[in-house]
């Protein structure tokens, strides 16, 4: 089970949170349109390897805690903020 | 052998003063405590015990551990009945019945050893070559007959009576396993400061050490001394099944099972949770098989084992041993044997004459080096064994009850290898060894450190170097075991004896050294092919003393080492794992927590008919005496209707939204715009996902320029929290908004009918309730009862209505005061089903239209939709497929005979047709109409269809019901009595 | 090809089984094929079968990085239905259970296709109508469907929790031809009968790049070397973004874990295959005796085969609350396999804008029930350079067209599928 470091609350148990995807696509402007739109939403990178991902801490401080995980491992390199940027290791 | 006491006259770990009565298979027999099921039966002179699983063969204890293939039982009677238990782990206590398993029509006269007789005929994967024909036989003739044959033990039908108990745990160091090695471990771990938990699967905290009678004095006295820490805690009977995670294993307890009697409020088995900073894996060894014809009958025993019954459990096993060993280890097996009383021992050594068999000699003892057993004489028990010299032909008969076995040892790498471990192969004692991990190590047998004094140094190592990296000083330096008396733990390879017979690589699933060479010879050659095709360690002991064995066999018919073709895949779990331990108390009524709101017990009191709505129980209808459920709610329903009702709406969500920019930020997540909404007003809302399909609906009120109350649906409440965090956080974290669940501290109803303003205005103070006062969609503080209340004029039957909310604590006095008011109005209690019938009528969406399949579109609703500016779900909702002018719409139905039921689920048709042209998503009786049939319904071309007719066809129910598409709106789609 | 029957088994019984031939073929890969796919598992092997056997293209080869069968086609819970509601499914998966229904003797290889039945049960009115449209679409479009009542349910599954349930059963949604098969013998047999019409499988080949010139496919590099193709299609799923990477491509899904779990061997206890509604929660009787059980996701994107224990204690939760006596029974083993999760729930077997490379992916965690028809269907669609009515709809344009086939009503949340 992970042990995520929530940057308000601390260490804590995956079952706390709630996963909420990849947290590489970012919103683009409401009148970039249609295309992309669809690629904010529907397609992803996928990686066997280091993501970047949201994971909201539910039952904690409802904050959404930015996650640098390995999806092989499930090494977690790094946490933040929604707003922190955090560096990703190379492989 | 009768008349002889199986069972000596002192040593071991048993209480000889204390006696324990239990049966097996209907006899009784006795034993003492510290006696397994195994040891006990062992002591009664019992030799079979068990039938294979295949073939049927008679199979007697092979093993004194969870390791165990053969001895599996039915343990308890009736709703406890707990089938495949291992007699060698098994604790007795006073009462325990246990019967064999998988025999019939007893173990000893077993009808299907038949299937032994046809044995040439069910080679590996026999089944994917025949029963093929004809094809209907195989689920009438076939299947059945396999079904029947297969299997282990029998459930128990009942619901389990017992209870469990789930448990966290967090440690800086988790030691697995009492032997030396964990022992050692613990202490020095303890004794440096860390937090050590330390779990031994036994009941007895030793493990090889209680074969040890010279090492008892060490065992004492570093229990002692763990005990003693109060920074250590000692699970015994715990079993560590799994390990996940970032150092999070799985453990299970065992609370009751050895118990005559539980005390009450006390789980039968407990399942852990535990978080591990370091781990130290000290699971010591498992003894290794050798496959040679006839390995699995009773009477062939792994050596180690041998040694335990006489050395823990004070039982020979017995008189006349054979021990065919390739190491030096085994050969204490025939001392204690022979010390225990035992009349004869025969070494059959592997190996050429070597240092031990000479010591052995010396001794007295019989050994016959570089010989190998080729057979065993004997049907439910044995009495010869069959002995040559390697590299010649024929054999000699050595007479023998008892013939141990040790192919050597493979470290239990289980758990290391679920964690991703590399394994290596470590040729000195021919198996495989863990290699380095963080946070992990492996001590003494668990990593090929054989021998007490080896194993103890090695685990005190490891326990001071986990302490140290938790943080922790070195700690005391404390006496270990010398390493003098440590046999040489090398191994001569030896994995098969070739000689005619059935040589058992996994002996409860029946699989032969044969079948793994014809599973090679077909092309199943890769190990998780081989293991797949013969079923090779898929048994419940998953291959722990004979997996290798059987990679070995492979390895050679391949031509290559060992090592290159490896093991299968270790999985989950070490041993099985009782199931209801790790479900724990979410069973039954504990499955989910029940949500009740404030008012249930009024509701409860009043007679409510209750219906489950997600986690939620809420009044479905109350039903008066005599009437039927329609009864009741067509009496609720048309109460709203002619004079007015009283609904508890407390379920849905309600969020208080506060901050500079909460009317952006909800104009962002919904389609409406809210910022322009008044103060004092509320507004309808529909909320979409980012996808364009429709989320949530709700109204929203502004209660000041900068603060919000939002309502959502119940099923999405939390939700819509999520989404909004979401949004707030990740995508417009500039916006200056805050917001709270407020479901729980509101409690609120809703007063409907044309008599609504007559029985509010009775309850409510301090509030003028006319159209000007307070208008439809208007909001305004009032008190009731000297409470205080939210008033809102807004609807959802269709009618004048006001939803009143309160501060929860006041819900009662609330409602029951706003009764009081409409007592004169005739005002009626309803519930969900009277509401559900009153919003169907008026046309409005609930959850079965918000399914997530439909846009605002195609339920009418897209003319909410502001016109300028970013919305969630604004985009992707204008994709060619959901702005198809083809996707079904929202209608109404109505049965053409109004006293024809249309049912939910139905789809329409065309007469006679079987195309699917939208289906039936909301049904009712009238009230309005006179207690016809209607619905909701979402359809092809809808708007076009409204005045034709179509079938709403229910092929489940072989029912087709002409219905007549009209407009959603039933009542009043002008929407005038709202306003009234 | 040695056909197998019981006479034949009798046959090499009297010479002690020495004599049984290879079940396929271990080739070289050849320098260049008509049509690779990569991907051993029983998609891919079943589109070689397909190609060769309905379209007379046997110059193919099935590449496969380890051995046949060991991704999702041996890491499954073994069931087979097609009740789907949408009309884009539930043709497709009753067209794939049509080929499970003759796929013993169309194969020579008992897949021990089993049908059993499988019941979803529901616990509410609106489940219990969810479900009569979802039977009601089946029975419209020709599919078997039964909708139970409670007394009904009873009956068939006496075993459920009737008295003391959290959420009381209220009834069941029946497909009587739905059950189990062998899922590794599916892989066997596909194989054997693909490798007798000339297929070569190639193990231990593993793509590392996919070949193209001019926005065309020319073949695929391997660990064994480049091999030369007119066609190539990908059917990896689990890893289908990574290989579809290869060839540029940026795909809707997400690699998510799911576990599995078998108790010890019993007796005879559960017949039919029972869904609970009240949790995610499914399980089985293997013909050896173990229960076979699953449940929902763990919920984050994940290459690993392996999972985490809140999702266990909370499937097993499911299974105890839905059938009491599980309780004390013990649970052998877990596993995890890699899910591709679409965006919507439902496959991809489509073209792609490479020419010449096709798509199998997208399984969710709903591929075994899908192998015969999903392999025919591919076959048909790289045969043809266009699908199947069955499976026009699977494409990925889908997405961007707002065409998605989301029975779930879930939304584009894959770990929420």
């Amino acid at each position: 089970m992970h042990l995520i470091d929530c940057p308000w609350c601390g260490p804590r148990d995956e079952a706390e949170f709630a996963y909420r995807g990849d947290a590489t696509v970012t919103r683009p402007a409401p009148d970039a349109g249609i295309d992309a739109f669809y690629d904010y939403v529907f397609t992803r990178a996928n990686p066997r390897g280091w993501h970047v991902e949201w994971w909201h801490h539910a039952a904690g401080c409802r904050q959404h805690v930015k996650v640098v995980r390995h999806t092989m491992t499930h090494a977690i390199a790094a946490t933040g903020r929604a707003t922190d940027i955090l560096e990703v290791p190379a492989a | 052998m009768t008349g002889r006491a199986f069972r000596i006259a002192g040593g071991g770990h048993i209480d000889r003063s204390r006696t324990v009565r239990f049966r097996f298979d209907g006899k009784e027999h006795s034993g003492h405590p510290g006696d397994t099921l195994a040891s006990a039966l062992l002591a009664a002179g019992v030799r079979l015990v068990g039938r294979s699983f295949k073939y049927h063969r008679p199979r007697g204890i092979y093993s004194a551990g969870p390791e165990e293939p053969n001895a599996l039982v039915e343990i308890g009677t009736g709703a406890r009945r707990t089938p495949n238990t291992r007699m060698t782990t098994a604790e007795i206590h006073d009462g325990l019945v246990a019967e064999s398993q998988n025999r019939w029509p007893s173990l000893r006269f077993d009808a299907m050893a038949a299937t032994s007789v046809a044995a040439r005929l069910l080679p590996a994967g026999f089944y994917y070559k025949t029963f093929m024909w004809p094809a209907s036989f195989w689920e009438k003739v076939y299947e059945p007959m396999i079904r029947r044959a297969a299997g282990l033990g029998r459930a128990a039908t009942e619901p389990d009576p017992d209870h469990y108990e789930a448990a966290h745990a967090h440690c800086d160091v988790l030691v697995v396993g009492a032997g030396a090695a964990g022992l050692a471990a613990a202490r020095a771990a303890g004794e440096a400061g860390a937090r050590v938990l330390l779990a031994e699967q036994d009941f007895l905290l030793g493990g090889g050490l209680l074969l040890e009678p010279a090492h008892e004095a060490w065992r004492g006295e570093t229990l002692a001394a763990i005990i003693a820490l109060p920074n250590v805690t000692v699970m015994p009977r715990t079993t560590v099944f799994g390990y996940y995670d970032h150092n999070m294993l799985g453990a299970l307890e065992r609370v009751t099972d050895h118990l005559a009697t539980a005390p009450d409020h006390v789980p039968r088995q407990r399942s852990w949770t535990i978080r591990a900073r370091e781990v130290v894996l000290a699971t010591g060894a498992d003894e290794r098989l050798v496959a040679f014809p006839d390995n699995d009958r009773p009477g062939v025993m792994l050596a180690g084992a041998a040694r335990a019954y006489v050395a823990r459990f004070g039982v020979v096993p017995g008189r006349r041993v054979v021990l065919f060993t390739n190491n030096d280890a085994a050969y204490a097996t025939a001392d204690t044997l022979l010390a225990a009383g035992a009349d004869s021992a025969t070494i059959v050594d592997f190996r050429p004459f070597g240092t031990a068999a000479a010591a052995a000699r010396a001794r007295g003892i019989e050994v016959l080096p570089g010989s190998e057993v080729i057979g065993v004489d004997g049907g439910t028990s044995l009495y010869a064994v069959q002995v040559r010299r390697r590299g010649t032909w024929g054999s000699t008969q050595v007479p023998a009850d008892l013939l141990c076995v040790s192919g050597g040892y493979s470290p239990a790498v289980h758990l290391a290898s679920q964690a991703r471990t590399p394994l290596a192969w470590d040729a000195r004692i021919a198996a495989f060894v863990p290699g380095e991990a963080a946070r992990q190590r492996s001590a003494g047998g668990a990593r090929g450190v054989f021998g007490i004094g080896a194993a103890a140094h090695d685990g005190a190592a490891a326990g001071r170097a986990a302490a140290i990296a938790t943080g922790c000083r070195v700690g005391s330096e404390f006496v270990l075991p010398g390493r003098n008396g440590d046999a040489d733990p090398t191994v001569m390879p030896c994995w098969e004896i070739a000689a005619p017979g059935k040589a058992f690589v996994d002996l409860q699933n029946d699989v032969t050294a044969a079948d793994i060479r014809l599973a090679r010879q077909e092309g199943y050659e890769h190990i998780e092919h081989a293991k797949r095709y013969t079923t090779h360690t898929m048994a419940t002991d998953q291959g722990k003393i004979g997996g290798l064995v059987g990679a070995a066999v492979l390895a050679e018919a391949r031509g290559l080492p060992v090592e290159q073709v490896g093991i299968p895949t270790y999985r989950p779990y070490v041993t099985p794992v009782t199931w209801g331990a790790v479900a724990a108390h979410h069973v039954g009524k504990a499955f989910a927590p029940i949500r009740r709101t404030m008012l249930h017990d009024w509701h409860v009191r009043n007679g409510a008919d209750f219906m489950e709505a997600g986690l939620w129980l809420r009044p479905g209808f109350y039903p008066q005496k005599g009437e039927s459920p329609w009864d009741s709610v067509l009496r609720e329903a048309r109460a709203v209707r002619r004079a007015v009702g009283i609904c508890d709406v407390s379920t849905l969500g309600k969020i208080d939204v506060q901050g500079k920019d909460a009317g952006v930020f909800l104009d962002r997540l919904y389609m409406n715009t809210f910022s322009t909404l008044a103060i004092g007003k509320a507004r309808y809302g529909i909320m979409l996902r980012e996808d364009g399909m429709v989320f949530d609906d709700g109204t929203t009120t502004r209660l000041a320029e900068d603060h919000f109350f939002v309502t959502t649906t119940t099923a999405n409440a939390a939700r819509v929290m999520e989404h909004m965090d979401l949004y707030a956080q990740t995508v417009w974290p500039d916006l200056d908004v805050q917001y709270c669940s407020v479901t729980d501290q509101w409690a609120s109803m809703s007063i409907a009918g044309p008599k609504a303003r007559s029985t509010v205005a009775r309850a409510v103070a301090g509030l003028d309730l006319s159209n000007e006062g307070l208008p439809f969609m208007g909001v305004a503080d009032a008190t009731v009862a000297g409470c205080p209340v939210r008033v809102f004029r807004i609807s959802f039957s269709g009618e004048l209505a006001y939803e009143i909310a309160t501060p929860a604590g006041y819900a009662l006095a609330v409602w029951e005061a706003v009764l009081a008011a409409g007592r004169a109005d005739g005002i009626v209690p309803y519930g969900v089903e009277a509401l559900g019938l009153l919003r169907i009528e008026k046309g409005h969406v609930a959850g079965s239209e918000l399914n997530g399949h439909t846009t605002a579109r195609d339920l009418g609703l897209d003319r909410m939709a502001k016109k300028r500016g970013d919305f969630v779900g604004r985009v992707l909702a204008e994709r060619p497929g959901l702005v198809d002018p083809g996707r079904p719409t929202f209608v109404g139905i109505r049965s053409v005979d109004p006293k024809r039921q249309v049912r939910q689920g139905a789809h329409l048709v065309e007469p006679g047709s079987f195309k699917s042209l939208g289906w039936v998503s909301s049904v009712t009786r009238s009230v309005e109409l006179g207690d016809a049939w209607i619905g909701l319904a979402l359809l092809t071309d809808g708007k076009a269809r409204i005045g034709s007719r179509l079938v709403a066809a229910f092929p489940l129910k072989d029912e087709a019901v002409e219905v007549e598409i009209v407009s959603p709106h039933f009542i009043d789609p002008e929407n005038a009595r709202v306003r009234a | 090809m040695t056909r197998y029957s019981g006479l034949r088994l009798l046959g090499h019984a009297l010479s002690g089984h020495a004599r049984w031939p290879r079940a396929w073929r271990a080739p070289d890969p050849k320098p260049s094929y008509d049509v690779v796919i990569i991907g051993g598992g029983g998609h891919g092997l079943a589109s070689a079968y397909y190609l060769a056997k309905e379209h007379g293209i046997t110059n193919v080869a099935v590449v496969e990085k380890g051995p046949i069968g060991l991704g999702n086609t041996g890491r499954n819970t073994t069931i087979v239905r097609s009740n789907y509601l949408f009309p884009e499914n539930n043709h497709f998966y009753e067209w794939s259970l049509k080929l499970w229904e003759g796929l013993e003797q169309d194969l020579n290889f008992n897949v021990m296709m089993s049908q059993r039945g499988v019941l979803n049960l529901f616990h509410s009115d609106s489940q219990r109508a969810a479900s009569a449209r979802r039977g009601n679409s089946m029975r419209l479009n020709g599919i078997d469907a039964e909708l139970l009542d409670r007394e009904q349910v009873k009956a068939m599954v006496p075993l459920l929790d009737y008295d003391n349930a959290r959420f009381p059963v209220f009834g069941g949604l029946l497909q009587r031809r739905g059950g189990t098969a062998r899922h590794d013998a599916v892989a066997w047999g596909f194989a054997r009968a693909a490798d007798a019409r000339g297929v070569d499988i190639i193990q231990h080949c593993e793509v590392t790049g996919i070949r193209r010139e001019g926005g065309r496919v020319t073949g695929v590099e391997t660990t064994r070397g480049f091999i030369g193709a007119r066609k190539v299609g990908i059917a990896v799923a689990g890893n289908t973004s990574r290989v579809a990477a290869m060839a540029g491509l940026r795909l809707p899904i997400e690699s998510h874990v799911l576990q599995a779990f078998v108790t010890e061997g019993l007796k005879p206890l559960v017949d039919m295959v029972v869904t609970f509604g009240a949790g995610h929660f499914y399980i089985s009787q293997s013909d050896k005796g173990g229960l076979v059980f699953g449940g929902g996701l763990d919920g984050y994107n994940s290459y690993a085969q392996r999972g985490s224990l809140p999702t266990v204690e909370h499937v097993w939760a499911a299974g105890v609350a839905m059938m009491p006596c599980l309780s004390r029974l013990r649970v052998l083993r877990q596993w995890g396999g890699v899910m591709d999760m679409t965006m919507d729930g439902s496959p991809l077997i489509c073209r792609t804008p490479v020419e010449g490379l096709y798509l199998n992916g997208g399984w969710c965690y709903g591929g075994f029930k899908a192998t015969p028809g999903s392999g025919w269907c591919f076959a048909h669609t790289i045969a043809n350079d266009a699908p199947h009515r069955f499976n026009a709809a699977m494409t990925i344009e889908r997405f961007r067209e707002g065409r998605a086939i989301d029975e779930r009503g879930a939304g584009p949340y894959p770990w929420a599928q």
